[in-house]
């Protein structure tokens, strides 16, 4: 009974939040793997652009709301979703054209494009703050729970209580039904392939006759969907403030880099790496310990490694940690 | 008839000596940053106390007052100090009502006030920290301190034969010494003491150490459209903590709007008043288009009148005369003076008898010079605040 205890309690405020943050970050880090690995540099602006496709999402479900449109348990917001999509990626698109376009004609070093693109960040927060202001914004809708702690308690008898709500299960489900959609396109079809070609060896792809314009469009276009995926999850489950993106930039990017940048396959375990991190070095261990260990073990301290103020510290750490030791990252992604 | 005579021979004497002029009174506050939606009725309430003076005709032989307003931020001490230098050198008021939050009253105290000896009196400046600054006897609130916060939300638990809490408090001046007057007031045991961050979005991990902690009742001193909410959320979400005790800065109608049935049965408390000085100000304040309800404007409207009862106290628009008289203005003994009054209590003044300024707050100076303070003890049933009783 005492080890299912510590396993619920355990579960609960570790293993649930974080797989959820876990693929909300995954999403983020693919987008920004995506572009390091086919325009060739960090894009800074990638957390303002989930914050623009979060806030078109909640905009639009506003709307579908007063209309009385629903999907019954499930948040309006999945209904909303290929608007936000759809308006990023115009973003996108214009951004490139405007912005980008210009640099890459002029062959600029991938640290220009990096300057280059924090101004972007700025401009797009301008822009998010002047369309919806800094206020927290709850947009989730349906059933709440899947699982409700106090039901469980009653169901299993057990000391411990056992949340599962509606968005993580939603996040994980999303995010994996996008991450698998996501290879297959890379891997099988023709324009997954000559991206790919693209981004392993530029000019051996221009020779082959790849269009370098229409593969950079087709990415700005898979970013625009991630990331407004990835923002419109991380708004539902937590809520959407557009302060928040600029603080989620740094867990992103250490998420991509340690799994090695460029490299999809990295991204994705990148990010479930920084989620568990994060949450299990700052989780205090008592009720857990109290559980498994005799009575006279009950430590009389948390048992926790880091204080929750360090949260930000953990992703910093091993972004480090990994640059100095292995600057690939995990799946050999390219050096940086 | 001789006292009579006396009087008007006095008065007269006194129109003949000084003459009337146009008085600057400083108005420091927050107007951008974390409270700016607070700010706009906090100032109004002050004007119209010092509006009320100037209208009397009866300060200091017909002179007037002009509220001079400037920027405290609430957070960045630097830019507050930098404005209340302006207003003491380049308007020349000769007091300050005011600063707001509390780390910037401090800075702006040791920085501004005390060298050039200019009095501040806070409407909203609650750290236990600020009582036993090195003042000079130049700063006084209308605010209690939360050191007296924190022995009432012990009270509360005891009462309520709660015994084992943890608490989650916002990382600030305010609730970092909401949280230690807590911990130094209460008996029971607090498994944990522990900050949360504003503004995030994501407090998972804030609530796993909270939870593995355990305790009955979770004590959140936060701000209700900040962090305080978003700990309440995740804490209910994940069944960690059923019951709730709230400090004043989680108190406002977004509460229950937001959260309904998570906070029923929870319970709270929040700096009150109430009796005819109360009633008196809401009368006034709504006539004069204020937002009565909004937090702070009674406290504002008697910091704004002290600093006037206390030159017409003193005979001189000086900064010298409201350090001299603030206390003497707003304590016992003298005729009780209510919001609205503030014309009799000159009258009173200019005659040299004594005033006992009473105030929306019913203004009673302790210590260094700080509000005694009243609180109301609420529940929230059926989703609205339910008052148990005011202490």
């Amino acid at each position: 009974m005492d080890i299912l205890n510590a396993l619920v309690a355990f579960t609960n405020f570790v293993v649930v939040p974080a797989t959820a943050y876990g693929s909300q970050l995954a999403l983020g880090a693919l987008g920004v793997t995506l572009i390091y690995g086919v325009l060739r540099f960090s894009n800074f602006a990638h957390g303002e652009t989930m914050s623009f496709g979060a806030m078109v999402v909640v905009l639009v479900t506003g709307l579908f709301q007063s209309w009385g449109l629903s999907l019954g348990a499930l948040p309006t917001a999945l209904l909303a979703l290929p608007f936000g999509i759809l308006a990023t990626a115009l973003l996108l698109l214009l951004t490139d054209r405007v912005v980008y376009k210009f640099y890459r004609k002029v062959k600029a070093v991938p640290v220009m494009f990096v300057i280059v693109s924090t101004g972007v960040m700025f401009v797009m927060n301008g822009l998010v703050r002047m369309v919806v202001g800094t206020d927290d914004r709850r947009f989730s809708d349906g059933a709440r729970f899947v699982i409700n702690a106090r039901e469980f308690k009653a169901w299993s008898g057990l000391n411990e209580g056992l949340a599962l709500k509606t968005t993580q299960v939603i996040t994980v489900v999303v995010a994996m039904i996008t991450v698998a959609a996501l290879f297959w396109f890379l891997n099988k079809t023709r324009t997954g392939k000559s991206m790919r070609a693209f981004s392993d060896n530029e000019d051996l792809a221009l020779l082959s006759g790849i269009n370098p314009e229409r593969v950079v469009m087709i990415t700005w276009l898979l970013v625009a969907a991630l990331a407004t995926i990835a923002g419109t999850l991380y708004g539902l489950d937590k809520s959407y403030k557009p302060f928040i993106f600029q603080q989620l930039l740094l867990p992103v990017f250490a998420a991509a880099i340690v799994g090695g940048i460029g490299n999809p396959l990295g991204a994705v375990a990148g990010g479930f790496v920084i989620a568990f991190s994060e949450v299990t070095l700052t989780y205090a261990f008592k009720k857990v310990v109290t559980y498994l260990g005799p009575d006279s073990w009950a430590p009389d301290g948390l048992v926790q490694l880091l204080s929750t103020d360090y949260k930000f510290a953990v992703s910093f750490a091993i972004l480090i940690i990994v640059l100095l030791f292995k600057p690939t990252g995990l799946f050999k992604g390219q050096s940086i | 008839m001789k006292k009579l005579l006396l009087a008007s021979t006095a008065a007269t004497m006194m129109a003949g000596a000084g003459f009337a002029e146009d008085v600057k009174v400083g108005i420091i506050l927050g107007f951008t940053g974390p409270i700016e939606s607070l700010t706009p009725d906090m100032a109004a309430s002050a004007e119209l106390a010092l509006k009320e003076v100037s209208d009397s005709g009866a300060f200091l032989d017909g002179s007037t007052i002009t509220p001079v307003r400037a920027d405290s931020t609430c957070v960045d001490a630097a830019a507050a100090s930098a404005a209340a230098e302006r207003l003491i050198t380049s308007d020349g008021v000769v007091a300050i009502m005011g600063a707001d939050c509390s780390g910037v009253t401090g800075a702006v105290l040791s920085n501004v006030a005390v060298p050039n000896g200019v009095v501040m009196i806070s409407p909203s400046a609650t750290s236990p920290g600020l009582t036993t600054v090195e003042d000079n006897g130049l700063f006084f609130r209308t605010s209690p301190s939360d050191a007296r916060q924190g022995e009432i939300l012990a009270e509360v638990l005891e009462e309520k034969g709660i015994s084992s809490v943890a608490v989650s408090y916002t990382n600030s001046d305010y609730g970092k010494g909401l949280a230690d007057a807590f911990e130094a007031a209460f008996d029971g045991e607090i498994t944990i003491n522990t900050s949360h961050e504003d503004g995030k979005a994501d407090y998972s991990a804030e609530i796993g150490a909270l939870a593995s902690a355990g305790g009955d009742v979770l004590v959140v001193l936060g701000y209700v459209d900040q962090g305080g909410k978003g700990i309440i959320q995740a804490a209910a979400d994940t069944g960690a903590f059923d019951t709730f005790l709230m400090g004043d800065g989680m108190y406002g109608d977004s509460l229950v709007a937001d959260l309904g049935d998570i906070v029923e049965g929870s319970m709270g408390i929040v700096p009150w008043a109430e009796g005819e000085g109360t009633d008196a100000f809401n009368a006034l304040g709504e006539a004069a288009g204020i937002n009565v309800s909004s937090a702070y404007t009674r406290e504002s409207y008697d910091a704004g009148a002290l600093i006037a009862l206390a030159m017409a106290k003193g005979g001189e628009a000086t900064k010298e005369a409201v350090a001299a008289n603030v206390l003497d203005v707003a304590n016992a003994p003298g005729e009780k003076i209510l919001p609205g009054e503030l014309d009799k209590a000159l009258k009173i003044l200019a005659e040299g008898g004594d005033i006992d300024y009473v105030g929306a707050t019913n203004v009673e100076l302790i210590g260094p010079g700080e509000a005694a303070g009243t609180y109301r003890y609420y529940t929230i049933t059926d989703g609205d605040f339910e008052t148990v009783d005011i202490r």
